[in-house]
């Protein structure tokens, strides 16, 4: 099944795309800054769509089948946005165009700022940063800033959940802040005596996803809020999970100070095998001020007349990348948006909560489900049973491959045992989620009957279990094709 | 509903499975003060009405399929050949989630290492991991990688000031609060010779562009020779189309090459997504940031692919990791693996010499217009600087009038610059075009 990579289906002299010829005078290059060779391949241009093509059909995806990845919101990602970001006025308009030619991208930017800020009860929004870490990053340090600004500068401890997602810690030593872990308690939400005991003037902020990682709303969440208030520090809201919440409640109402929105989860712009998402940041009143530059603002003249522009906040962290954000990612989270408008915006989320618990009352007894309640979008099972002591989560997600599934998420949230994380999300019918059912309890079955059918599996898939020891140890992570261009420096 | 499959009968039976009556009773653990909130929205749409809407609202822009676009400065419109787009659009690929289960997920994977095969040929360097989000990102990743090198001993980076102030501003935001000393425009003249003298022991990394933000094309040996003396990081941040022609960092004894990628096959899209180009000397393979795809062999003894060496990434080490990036830019890397197979070894050598031509066509006839004058005095690749005898602005909106997109004003960015216009030509660009926007100038700048 496996397909040779583009340098083995190679040939000297061969190529796929023509330029037109030179209309204008050869110019003299510059001599001695030249490269002698350039060792890209050479192929066809039908040798190269069969090789993609191919490789393309190697991949499970979500137009393929069900995708139920916990934490990443698998949803479908509607066709027609993928039209209205190609719109040649959206595609190739250049970021540094004056601002009256590009009078279309700025009103849609404003637009979606407008969307974000209420759906999530927040004074200002930013859509620069490029995914939900860098988000985070900017969130918190936007959250540094602010302490700062007020001559506070002994807070230098950001307060992470047990529960949270490994971007929380990495985003707050990026900032230069240190991570203080808080346990969860018995019924899956953060230990409050535990957080209380932690709050004091070194706190700059506690970083909570809400619903938290094991799905669940978090129950004391105005007291939590409070506690981290009560000692001056603010609360950054992870709103990788936001899908839960569409319409149900505004984190903003909550007293969340800063929250990231990706784009790419809950608003449906595609994942791309990795990338590119969009990490809007909102923020309250208090912090607009230090919102990255640009920002996108209105302006409306004497004889009605509207116009938009970019502004620098007056506090800004400054800029997070260059130019605006992801631009392309904007236009189809709006087009998205306005599909469903204001009271189908809930339906999102009703029904990605519908889906999760039903999912979760079919696996009932038969997956131990660690912090039973309602859940949220999505929950967590322990894939293991005393009595099939050789059987692992991971286990079990090879062999759902087999049944045509994408596994859950697995081993997260570290908390919980053999954790299989399962996020359905609202966009599929009551028969997938049936056979998915179907698929888990019969593998359940088949850890106690015939666990080699597990351990050996995936059976069915393009490529059997890869050896990670090996490429971690041999560590080929290029191919060289020829002897390498102009050696360096002796 | 749109997207939402459920029927009424479904809600029922679900609803019963679970054991509640109302899907309302799914959210009691939430406040009910602040539940279900009226929002101030406009009211659902439809895909015709929405489609029209945003037809009309692209419209109203200027774009590079109507105008001839003159404008460059880190984003660039090359032409993209029509396989790229197609294989974008297949579901396997942009609707597939991170390679996290490598048995169906080989297509990513391996394009991935394609990408990181083909970054690694471009910029001569051993290493090149699976993208971060731009060439800004990039930079600043770079930095934060040199600083940790140097265990926190040296403090100080040296930004070259003619690296596009976009990427130094965003290095200026990572390092806030930070107690690192950043040497760029204020403290630094845009001189090799004063960067050069600004490199030395306490340096963790020095950083160029090539070319740089106004075009130029500059010798960096002697400055990479400067700081592997003193134990410095080098840095180049590159123009990866201007690589199809020019030597390659590492022939300068570059320890980091960062860029943005946009050139290879992504359109300009008003600013994004595009692609963070990352790549180094093996040597610095455990410290770099962001996802790494190697070869490996499966059950069946196939060769296959891995994300591999993940205990430098957040979702093993947490905080500490070497970054906190986790989704990456997947489909702009596989536009750009699409785009550099299909131009191959020869047509991306072919598009950066026709922008090299195309450029220097276009400096020479509008240097020889009365008040005029081009600042370029060496080498430059497909961007120069004109200095002009009228506002930029002014001239730009002349240029509009006949349907093109003039040159950036870099007074806003360069304070000594002002008066002074950045051209960009690409491949795209004709002869007629050329022509018409020297005529254009020259009419404007005596009116």
């Amino acid at each position: 099944m496996s397909e040779p990579l583009i340098y083995e289906i190679s040939s000297p002299g061969r190529r796929a795309i023509e330029l037109p010829k030179l209309d204008v005078p050869e110019a003299d290059l510059p001599q001695g800054m030249l490269r002698d060779d350039l060792p890209l391949p050479e192929v066809s241009e039908l040798q190269a769509v069969r090789h993609f093509i191919r490789l393309s059909q190697l991949n499970y995806s979500i137009d393929t089948g069900f995708y139920p990845l916990g934490s990443c919101t698998m949803k479908y990602n509607p066709k027609v946005n993928e039209d209205v970001a190609r719109l040649a006025g959206f595609a190739f308009s250049h970021p540094l165009q004056p601002e009256a030619t590009v009078q279309g991208n700025l009103a849609l930017m404003y637009e979606l700022q407008e969307w974000l800020k209420e759906i999530g009860g927040f004074a200002g929004m930013t859509l620069q940063p490029a995914a939900g870490a860098h988000g985070e990053l900017t969130g918190i340090l936007i959250i540094k800033a602010y302490h700062r600004d007020r001559g506070d500068t002994a807070r230098v401890k950001i307060l992470i959940p047990d529960s949270a997602h490994g971007t929380n810690p990495a985003t707050t030593a990026m900032s230069g802040l240190q991570v203080v872990q808080i346990p969860s308690d018995a019924r899956g939400n953060v230990d409050l005596e535990a957080l209380k005991a932690e709050c004091d003037e070194t706190v700059a902020g506690l970083m909570l996803t809400n619903p938290n990682t094991l799905g669940l709303f978090e129950e004391h969440v105005e007291e939590v809020v409070a506690a981290v208030h009560g000692c001056g520090a603010l609360v950054y809201g992870d709103g990788a999970n936001m899908n839960a919440l569409l319409g149900v409640v505004r984190p903003g109402d909550l007293g969340v100070d800063v929250l990231h929105f990706n784009l790419h989860k809950t608003f449906s712009t595609p994942h791309g095998g990795g990338g590119p998402g969009s990490g809007a940041v909102g923020v309250t009143e208090a912090l607009k001020d230090f919102l990255p530059a640009p920002v996108v603002d209105q302006v409306i003249a004497d004889d009605g007349a509207v116009r938009y522009t970019l502004v620098t906040p007056p506090k800004t962290i400054g800029r997070v990348k260059a130019f605006h954000g992801h631009f392309g990612m904007m236009v189809r989270a709006l087009t998205y948006l306005r599909i469903y408008g204001r009271l189908g915006v809930r339906m999102i989320a009703d029904h990605a909560v519908l889906n999760a618990n039903y999912l979760k009352a079919r696996l009932g007894s038969t997956y131990h489900a660690p912090f039973d309640r309602i859940c949220m979008h999505e929950f967590v099972v322990e894939g293991r049973w005393d009595d099939a002591p050789d059987i692992r989560a991971f286990d079990i997600a090879k062999r759902l491959m087999d049944y045509g599934f994408h596994p859950p998420t697995y081993y997260f949230p570290l908390i919980v045992h053999e954790a299989l994380m399962i996020e359905p999300t609202e966009t599929e019918a009551k028969e997938t989620l049936d056979a998915f059912a179907e698929a888990m309890l019969k593998i359940a079955q088949e850890a106690h009957t015939e666990p080699e059918s597990l351990k050996s599996a995936p059976h069915s898939t393009p490529f059997g279990r890869l050896d990670e020891v090996q490429a971690a140890k041999e560590l080929v992570l290029c191919c060289r094709p020829e002897p390498r261009p102009q050696t360096s420096l002796a | 509903m749109s997207y939402i499959p459920h029927t009424e009968q479904d809600r029922r039976a679900m609803l019963a499975e679970i054991g509640v009556t109302r899907i309302e009773d799914l959210y009691e653990a939430i406040p009910d003060h602040v539940r279900f909130p009226e929002l101030d929205l406009p009211e659902a749409s439809n895909e015709m009405d929405i489609v029209r809407d945003m037809e009309a609202l692209a419209s109203s822009n200027a774009d590079s399929r109507s105008y001839a676009c003159f404008l460059g400065a880190g984003a660039y419109d090359h032409y993209i050949p029509s396989v790229v787009d197609h294989i974008l659009r297949r579901s396997e690929f942009y609707t597939a989630y991170t390679p996290y289960q490598p048995e169906i997920s080989q297509g990513t994977l391996q394009t991935v290492f394609e990408y990181q095969s083909l970054i690694c040929q471009l910029t001569g360097m051993d290493v090149a991991n699976a993208s971060l989000y731009d060439g800004a990102t990039a930079l600043a990743e770079a930095v934060s990688m040199a600083l940790s090198h140097h265990h926190g001993k040296r403090q100080k980076v040296v930004l070259s000031p003619a690296i596009h102030p976009h990427f130094r501003e965003t290095v200026h935001t990572y390092m806030r609060g930070e107690d690192v000393t950043l040497m760029d425009e204020g403290t630094l003249d845009v001189d090799l010779t004063a960067i050069t003298a600004a490199v030395d022991d306490q340096t963790a990394l020095v950083a160029v562009q090539y070319p740089d933000v106004f075009g130029r094309i500059m010798d960096f040996e002697a400055l990479g020779k400067r700081a592997r003396e003193v134990g410095a990081l080098f840095c180049v941040v590159v123009n990866p189309m201007a690589l199809g022609m020019l030597r390659p960092p590492s022939t300068f004894g570059a320890d980091v090459v960062v860029g943005e990628g946009q050139p290879l096959g992504v359109p300009m899209s008003f600013g994004g997504p595009y692609l963070g180009i990352f790549a180094t000397r093996d040597e610095y393979v455990r410290k770099m940031p962001g996802r790494l795809v190697g070869e490996t062999t499966d059950t069946r003894g196939q060769r296959g692919f891995v994300m591999t060496l993940t205990p430098r990434e957040q979702h093993i080490r947490r905080e500490k990791a070497t970054s906190n990036i986790c989704t990456n830019q997947g489909l702009i890397a596989l536009a750009a693996t699409v785009y550099m197979t299909v131009m191959g070894k020869q047509g991306l050598r072919q598009a950066a010499e026709m922008s090299f031509h195309k450029a220097h066509y276009a400096a020479s006839q509008i240097a020889k217009l009365p008040g005029f004058e081009l600042w370029n005095d060496g080498p430059y690749f497909n961007e120069f600087v004109v200095k002009a005898p009228r506002p930029v602005a002014e001239l730009n909106l002349n240029l509009l009038s006949h349907k093109i997109i003039g040159g950036l004003d870099l007074g806003p960015w360069y304070p000594s610059l002002q008066g002074h216009m950045l051209l960009a030509v690409t491949e795209r660009i004709t002869r007629d075009q050329i022509d018409q926007l020297v005529r254009v100038l020259e009419a404007s700048s005596h009116e």
